[in-house]
């Protein structure tokens, strides 16, 4: 177990290295100039050369690198004429925003709370959905209600994010006016009049909804074909055969084992939903992490685009180990070594 | 009155392409304690005879008609709350392969206990002991410890033990068995089948053995039926079948037997295969296979008839007396010479 940990952590450095110079490597082949965006209005060449040397581009990429993994392990320097002086331990950074000189770790921690509201709301919510809906199709395959399932299958797989959050705000919001159109709510630390648990829940049905149909659409397929195929294995002949109401077959013998690889789909599909989160926040105004790339990648902000990448993909790493975690507790079969 | 007994079974599925008349007229009866052998080739109806006696059949694209009656009561117009109770308490059930068979996420003990608790009022405790008493009986070694262990870390001819355990647990007066050796290798047939043939002795269950092997009936069964295309071809004392089969089927399946010893460059066999029973064959079903076809066969369907030497063993063959005896005779006397009887 101690073993498998360790390994699932160096392969997650590995990733994370990877993740990070690929980041690094199409920020600097895209020919703009992140300098020449922040020297201001009509600068002078000698302000741009100024500006970079500010931010640090004017170093050759492999060091920016350098610079960009020491801060993020909390080692700091400073460079002259080749020579490296000054080395200091400071806690852990993610740098400077190139555009706004404020702090990515603050950055972050202000958007992250917004994107995983976003996103774990919508999860509850799409399995709310689709857990009783796949599981109903199941048993009745081809009845009335099975048929209406895959209808909204259909219409969920098909229908884009974007364009399901224009309508819903444009029907729920603004023509209905149940809804707020656009914005966020803390659900801690009120600002103003906005604020609190309730607010935030208000703010964000929508956003929820619009964000868990696509999901809810393809796991209410995947529930159904899990369940259909389980309830023709042999064990589950065996419990009938044994005399147990068929309730109880269903709960312990066919549901158990149809809904182990939900749990899996799930740990993958959270980390793939932080990317559809980007269509989502940008439509309702969001503050999130989705919308918060998108901007930084606008403004060739490489610090706020590597600090979101950086910690996007740790998120992932830490929630697929935990699934893997739980794996290995809820099916026997699997034994980590 | 017999334990169970089976009359003009029939089951039909809705499928797709028409209807398939997996089951069709089928009778028999068993006696309590003794063991009834179904043999016929892979389709030919053995197991849907089984489970639709259980009642196991999926109930969207089946249609069943006949009767079933166990202890004098017909389970095929049973509820299904009179099924629930029959099921794994006078009636159980050991499946063809042991590998699917259990829950892979439930400890063996959960499983043998589960069968218990539906049964019988029970505390968990008491279930448990019972589990690991059954275990014992079915020869697993270290019973107490290997009830906390998954069916993954069991071997096949192990979890088939697990299995019998489990058909047994309460303590039925049926066992229905089909194909529970199958899947497992020869030593550990033979071991399963003794131990079957051993805790059918100590229960007193009636067994009904569904087989595609021959020798494994000739060794176990009282009775055995033989099917074909999903009717009963001959249906004999075991011993009568061995010594006078009637039905050139049996023939067929007893000439095919591999023979130690015989000088024979290949093993017999009966030449094509089975029929689709969507689609059966008219009059006889074995006439497009059947080497002493007449013209009566292709037109009218042979009725199960006894013979008229022994009143127990039946046959639906249209063949004349004596050329059954004569074949018969000829196919038992090379067998004998053989060895293989």
């Amino acid at each position: 177990m101690i073993r498998y940990i360790i390994r699932r952590i160096l392969w997650a450095v590995v990733l994370f290295i990877a993740v990070t110079v690929v980041t690094f490597v199409i920020f600097f082949v895209i020919p703009a100039n992140p300098a020449a965006l922040i020297a201001g209005k009509a600068p002078r060449p000698i302000d741009i050369q100024r500006a970079a040397h500010f931010i640090g581009t004017d170093k050759p990429v492999w060091y920016q690198y350098g610079k960009f993994l020491g801060r993020l392990v909390g080692v700091q320097w400073d460079r002259q004429d080749g020579e490296v002086w000054n080395i200091r331990f400071a806690s852990p950074s993610l740098g400077r925003s190139f555009a706004t000189r404020q702090n990515v770790n603050d950055i972050v921690a202000r958007a992250a709370p917004v994107t995983a509201s976003l996103v774990i709301g919508g999860a509850i919510i799409w399995l709310l959905i689709a857990l009783p809906l796949g599981i109903l199709s199941a048993l009745r395959p081809r009845s009335l209600l099975d048929r209406s399932g895959m209808v909204f299958v259909l219409i969920g797989i098909s229908a884009h994010p974007v364009w399901l959050g224009l309508i819903f705000a444009y029907v729920f919001g603004y023509k209905l006016g149940w809804t707020p159109i656009t914005g966020y709510c803390n659900a801690v630390n009120p600002v103003g009049s906005c604020g609190g648990p309730v607010d935030w829940a208000y703010h964000l049905i929508l956003p929820w909804v619009t964000f868990a149909i696509l999901f809810a659409a393809l796991y209410v397929r995947m529930i159904r074909a899990n369940v259909m195929e389980t309830m023709n294995e042999d064990y589950v002949r065996t419990a009938r055969a044994k005399g147990a109401p068929e309730w109880q077959v269903m709960r312990s013998h066919v549901l158990r084992n149809a809904l182990l690889p939900v749990v899996t789909m799930l740990g993958m599909d959270i980390s793939l939903a932080l990317g559809g989160a980007v269509f989502t926040e940008t439509v309702y105004g969001l503050p999130g992490l989705g919308r918060t790339l998108l901007q930084s990648l606008d403004a060739f902000d490489l610090p706020t685009t590597l600090g979101i990448v950086v910690f996007a993909t740790m998120s992932i790493i830490v929630i697929n180990l935990f699934v893997d975690l739980i794996y290995a507790v809820i099916d026997p079969r699997i034994r980590l070594a | 009155m017999a334990l169970l007994e089976v009359q003009d079974l029939r089951t039909h599925f809705r499928t797709d392409d028409g209807i398939v008349k997996a089951v069709d007229g089928v009778s028999f009866s068993i006696e309590k304690g003794k063991t009834l052998g179904i043999v016929g080739e892979s389709g030919s109806g053995k197991s849907v005879t089984c489970l639709t006696i259980m009642g196991l059949n999926s109930k969207q694209s089946a249609t069943t008609t006949g009767q079933a009656l166990f202890k004098g009561d017909d389970l095929l117009k049973a509820s299904k709350r009179q099924l629930r109770e029959i099921r794994g308490n006078d009636i159980a059930m050991i499946f063809q392969d042991p590998m699917t068979s259990l829950n892979p996420v439930y400890r063996i003990g959960k499983q043998l206990a589960e069968a218990v608790i539906l049964h019988q009022d029970v505390t968990r405790a008491a279930a448990r002991a019972q589990a690991v008493e059954l275990l014992k009986a079915v020869g697993i070694p270290r019973a107490e410890r290997r009830i906390d262990d998954y069916p993954h870390q069991f071997s096949g001819g192990m979890r088939q033990r697990v299995m019998i355990a489990m058909a047994l647990i309460n303590n039925p007066d049926l066992l229905i068995a089909d194909e529970p050796t199958t899947a497992l290798d020869v030593t550990t047939q033979a071991q399963i089948l003794k131990l079957i043939a051993k805790l059918q002795h100590e229960f007193g269950s009636a067994v009904i053995l569904i087989t595609h092997d021959l020798g494994v009936v000739a060794e176990t069964a009282d009775d055995v039926v033989v099917m074909y295309a999903a009717k009963i071809a001959e249906h004999a004392p075991v011993d009568d079948l061995f010594r006078r089969p009637r039905h050139p089927y049996t023939w067929g399946l007893l000439g095919s037997l591999p023979r130690m010893g015989a000088d024979v460059p290949r093993l017999a066999q009966i030449p094509g295969s089975p029929p689709s029973l969507l689609h059966p064959p008219s009059g006889c079903r074995f006439h497009t296979r059947c080497e002493y076809v007449m013209n009566v066969c292709r037109t009218t369907v042979p009725e199960l008839r006894p013979s008229p030497h022994e009143p127990g063993h039946l046959d639906a063959c249209h063949l004349d007396e004596e050329t059954k005896g004569r074949e018969a005779a000829k196919l038992v006397e090379t067998m004998m010479a053989e060895e293989v009887v």
